[in-house]
Formats: C-alpha cells, sequence, structure tokens
C-alpha cells in the first residue's frame, strides 16, 4: 500500500519527510527489540516502534528501512530527529498504540515480513 | 589476493552517543566504492552488531574494515573481558545486557547470531579474562 494511505489511518503527524508519500510500502514490523530489527527486517518494511533514541535510525539506516512510526505519541529527542535528516530517513508520529496500529494496517493489507528461522 | 585497510576506528567503552558512527561510515565508503546494495547491508548489519558489542560488553576496542577483490572484512577487537561461555552466547535469546542496555533496544541476546547469519565466515577469538577478537567476512 502506499504510504500516503497509512497517514489518515494512524493519524500521522509529519517529523522528517524525505520520500513521497506515493512510496509503496510492502510490509511493517512493530518491535522495541532493535537486534531483532536487524535479524529479521527487510528493505520496503515500515518500522513501528516505541523507542526513541538514535540507535532506531541508525539500526534502520543500516537495515535500509525508508519509514519509521513512532507509536503512542512518543515525541522523539531533537538529535534522534536531527540524524534521521541527515541519514534521510522519514519519521512519523501516531497517537495510537502499538497494538492498535498494528491492527488497522494489518485490516488495511498490510503484511507481516518473511521471518527467517532461528 | 591483496587486501586492503579501508577504515579504522577506535571504539568507546558506553559510546552510545556515537554507537554506529563507524558502520555508517562504512556503509558510505561502500556504496562510493560501487559495492552491491545487498552486500552492503549485510556487511554493515555485522559491523553495527560488533560495534554494539564493544560499546556495551567491552572494556573498548576497535573496528577494522579491509577490502578484496574477493571478500569485505571487519575485525572487531576489544582489551576484554571476554566472553566467559562463548556456546551459551551463541543462542538466540541469551544475553548477559542489563535493564539499561535493554531499554535503549539492545541486549536481546541476537547479536552473535545475526553476526553469523549475515556473514560467509565468522573466526571467534575470547575467553574468560581474555580480549576478543571476532573477524567476519562477507564474500563479494
Amino acid at each position: 500500500m502506499k504510504f500516503a494511505e497509512i497517514i489518515p489511518l494512524l493519524q500521522l503527524e509529519p517529523l522528517v519527510v524525505i520520500d513521497d508519500p506515493d512510496y509503496e510500502i510492502e510490509t511493517a514490523c512493530g518491535c522495541d527489540l532493535m537486534s531483532d530489527v536487524l535479524a529479521f527486517s527487510q528493505e520496503k518494511t515500515l518500522l513501528l516502534t516505541g523507542l526513541t533514541n538514535p540507535q532506531v535510525i541508525r539500526t534502520a539506516e543500516m537495515t535500509d528501512i525508508r519509514f519509521i512510526i513512532f507509536v503512542r505519541g512518543k515525541r522523539p529527542q531533537e538529535e534522534t530527529i536531527a540524524l534521521a535528516r541527515e541519514k534521510g530517513i522519514n519519521l512519523y508520529m501516531s497517537p495510537k498504540p502499538m497494538f492498535e496500529c498494528c491492527g488497522l494496517l494489518y485490516k488495511a493489507g498490510l503484511n507481516s515480513e518473511n521471518i527467517r528461522q532461528i | 589476493m591483496q587486501e586492503k585497510l579501508i577504515l579504522e576506528n577506535k571504539i568507546e567503552r558506553g559510546d552510545f552517543a556515537r554507537g554506529g558512527e563507524t558502520s555508517s561510515n562504512l556503509k558510505e565508503l561502500l556504496r562510493k566504492l560501487g559495492i552491491p546494495s545487498d552486500k552492503n547491508r549485510r556487511i554493515t548489519i555485522v559491523a553495527y552488531e560488533l560495534e554494539m558489542n564493544i560499546i556495551i560488553h567491552s572494556y573498548g576496542g576497535e573496528i577494522k574494515v579491509y577490502i578484496s577483490s574477493e571478500q569485505i572484512k571487519v575485525v572487531a577487537a576489544d582489551s576484554g573481558p571476554g566472553i566467559e561461555d562463548l556456546e551459551k552466547a551463541l543462542q538466540p535469546g541469551f544475553s548477559t545486557a542489563d535493564d539499561e542496555i535493554r531499554d535503549m533496544g539492545f541486549g536481546a541476546g541476537m547479536g552473535l547470531n545475526n553476526i553469523q547469519h549475515y556473514s560467509d565466515d565468522v573466526e571467534i577469538e575470547t575467553g574468560p579474562g581474555q580480549p576478543t577478537k571476532i573477524t567476519a567476512i562477507v564474500n563479494l
């Protein structure tokens, strides 16, 4: 689905906008464990997280994730926003909690990632 | 096979503010060298896990990256205190990280597992009270 469709669905507030909202999102990953994101994430994935520190941006950078949504209205630290701007990663914030965000996206047709077996 | 040192950085213990800077520089460097994005992604994930391991678990160390026509090699060496039980540390989900580290999203016990998964070859030299040296290779 296009990222533009997600904006009203999760009532997103833009923090850093780099890519066109027509960007096609293929899967989503809701996660607060950055090592799990590093383990399982694919490109074209949208990351939903409650963590707001700069390591979230670093993790997205290493895994080529282009869109991050901070859930339950958590506004990230200024250094997190600055790093995202520098690295060209889109940041948005939703007032909705993680469970609701994931549920709405799943219901709208977004799939989870193919998780590798460990 | 002639290999060339392309990056060398000291990593300080507990330096979370700069955590990931070395791996970020590596990613940019490999992009400029024209390394395919899938290989770049794999080696920078490995480098990032190694970098965070030094910051979280060691007394400090350094990361060196070498490249040849056949492979990219990351060498992460620290000054201790070594991995107590390597067999356990390699099990997915096992971690000795404390709550503060977990609050930052790390310490899920996936680091070494991730390094093995994304590398074509990994060598770990460690022991209780010893320095740790991890060499990870991604073939080109």
